[in-house]
């Protein structure tokens, strides 16, 4: 640590432009994220979560990972989040302000260990990779590049991935279909 | 030039761009809406064929009271349009008029569309959810379930072009429809994708792109009859206005990036290259009214379609039809 400190200093920090554009997008996606889990109305929950998704695609895109970025705009604000807000929206959420969720102390309590775990894991992996070696300039990612990876040498786990999708369509429609038409019984479970 | 001055410029420009068009194709369907219907529609405003109906529209919205129902979700409410007027806006950013007319020349120009215009959907469900109101509610889940149907089949569609032309930018794709494809007497023609194979792919992307942009016959979401209007019901005012604004800019938008894909974009038969810059925005533009129109068209000669049969449309017939499509496309590009 100490040697960081000599050399970046702060002042200096804060002269170059690219390190402003670095707070103007991470303060936000920080924001996102805490409000993510301390709201207390779950639409409202999704909708922080889509502010901390749109910060980290900007922070792909500062890293010259647009095709990354843009996927994390498409995949996940596109369709997970909606998916989200549907299945909220289809099954319980009160109309307008009302909805309130329970921040149990049990749940607090193990959310913040299992954040601290993986947040140590991160740093532990980031130091270890870098150590105080600077990241030097670099070009952006050409997407073509991922396109040859994943198509030729990740081919077979980029394929295994697709499966896992497949398995999970096809427990979703087990869960939710019900052979029992012929019995007629409005309400179901519910 | 300072690039400050330029992102300025690129901004006021596509601003203007996005609401003049947009202007223009409400007129549009007023007018061409009416004929179709043996009437004659707007006649006063403005002095001459009601050519500032629109206008007179706007500053009658503009002048109506911002209401916020007292149950709704206040800060979602009022962030719900600029999501979708953002959505709409940013399309325009990367749709190119010439070799350098455009906003920002993207490497993932296709994608970034396809990205952008993903984000509607969120605008429409916050809108529905923070209304307070049931008959957005439903309204905005109708529109979530449709969107996100025929946003596969209108990626897929997109999917088979970028194969053909070897590129997600978009100048690149139309410059692959430049390129010769063979000489005919001493003449090098070239053909856009539509006549080279993709024809199949533009009538997927059309009817995906009218259900995305929720009109007759997808309009099931702001259905008069059953739903008021739907997600829109308590909006009025500006914000209504923005909704209004950016389904007509997103009409516009859609059917730029399909003449862009499909259409050979800027690009002309025989138009000389000097001129590409000068020349392209008019070529795109007509290309652009031609889509607009057959939108419109379509909107006032089918009736609606019911709510099963508009997914059944999405995921029985549009999404297969587009992965063979996608097979096809990729079995002769790797072939010849």
């Amino acid at each position: 640590m100490p040697a960081l400190m000599e050399s970046v200093a702060i002042a200096d920090w804060f002269r170059e432009a690219a390190n402003w554009v670095f707070l103007l997008i991470a303060l936000p996606t920080v924001f996102g994220a805490w409000r993510t889990v301390s709201s207390n109305n779950i639409v409202r929950a999704v909708l922080y979560l889509v502010v901390a998704l749109a910060g980290t695609a900007a922070m792909f895109l500062i890293l010259g990972a647009a095709f990354i970025g843009l996927t994390v705009v498409l995949v996940y604000i596109g369709a997970v989040i909606i998916l989200f807000l549907i299945g909220i929206m289809i099954t319980r959420a009160p109309l307008g302000v009302e909805a309130k969720l329970s921040h149990g102390r049990e749940a607090r309590l193990s959310a913040a260990l299992l954040s601290f775990i993986l947040f140590a894991v991160i740093m532990w992996a980031v130091a270890d990779a870098f150590g105080m070696s600077k990241i030097q300039p670099f070009e952006p990612t050409a997407t073509a590049d991922i396109a040859n990876l994943l198509f030729d040498r990740f081919l077979i786990p980029f394929e295994v991935v697709s499966l896992v999708l497949l398995a999970a369509l096809i427990g979703g429609i087990v869960l939710a279909r019900r052979d029992d038409i012929g019995r007629d019984e409005p309400g179901g479970e519910g | 030039m300072n690039a400050w001055l330029e992102l300025g410029i690129t901004l006021v420009v596509i601003l203007v761009v996005v609401l003049v068009s947009a202007l223009v194709t409400i007129y549009v369907e007023l007018k061409a809406g009416s004929h179709m219907q043996a009437r004659i529609g707007p006649y006063y405003a403005g002095g001459r064929w009601g050519w500032a109906q629109p206008l007179a529209d706007g500053a009658k919205f503009l002048q109506k009271e911002d209401l916020a129902p007292a149950k709704a979700d206040g800060p979602v409410y009022r962030l719900a349009p600029y999501v979708v007027m953002m959505s709409a806006i940013g399309m325009f950013a990367v749709i190119p008029a010439g070799p350098d007319l455009v906003g920002v020349d993207l490497d993932l120009g296709v994608y970034f569309v396809l990205a952008i215009s993903a984000l509607a959907t969120l605008g429409v469900l916050m809108a529905g959810w923070s209304s307070a109101n049931k008959y957005s509610l439903i309204g905005g889940l109708r529109a979530a379930a449709q969107l996100i149907a025929y946003e596969i089949p209108l990626i897929l569609a997109v999917v088979a072009v970028v194969i053909q032309a070897e590129t997600m930018s978009l100048n690149g794709i139309v410059e692959a429809q430049m390129a010769t494809l063979f000489t005919l007497g001493g003449m090098d023609i070239a053909l856009p994708f539509i006549l080279t194979g993709q024809i199949v792919g533009f009538g997927i992307f059309l009817v995906a792109a009218v259900a995305e942009l929720s009109r007759i016959p997808f309009d099931m979401p702001i259905a008069e009859s059953e739903l008021t209007m739907g997600y829109l019901t308590e909006y009025s005012g500006i914000r209504f206005t923005m909704f209004f604004l950016g389904e007509y800019a997103s009409i516009v938008g859609f059917s730029a990036v399909a003449a862009t894909l499909f259409l050979g974009g800027y690009g002309a038969p025989f138009l000389p290259e000097s001129l590409a810059n000068i020349a392209g925005p008019f070529v795109l533009l007509a290309k652009v009214a031609v889509l607009v129109f057959v939108i419109i068209w379509i909107r006032f000669t089918w009736p609606r379609l019911r709510e099963d049969q508009l997914q059944s449309l999405a995921w029985r017939w549009l999404i297969p039809i587009a992965l063979v499509n996608v097979g096809v496309v990729a079995t002769f590009k790797v072939v010849f």
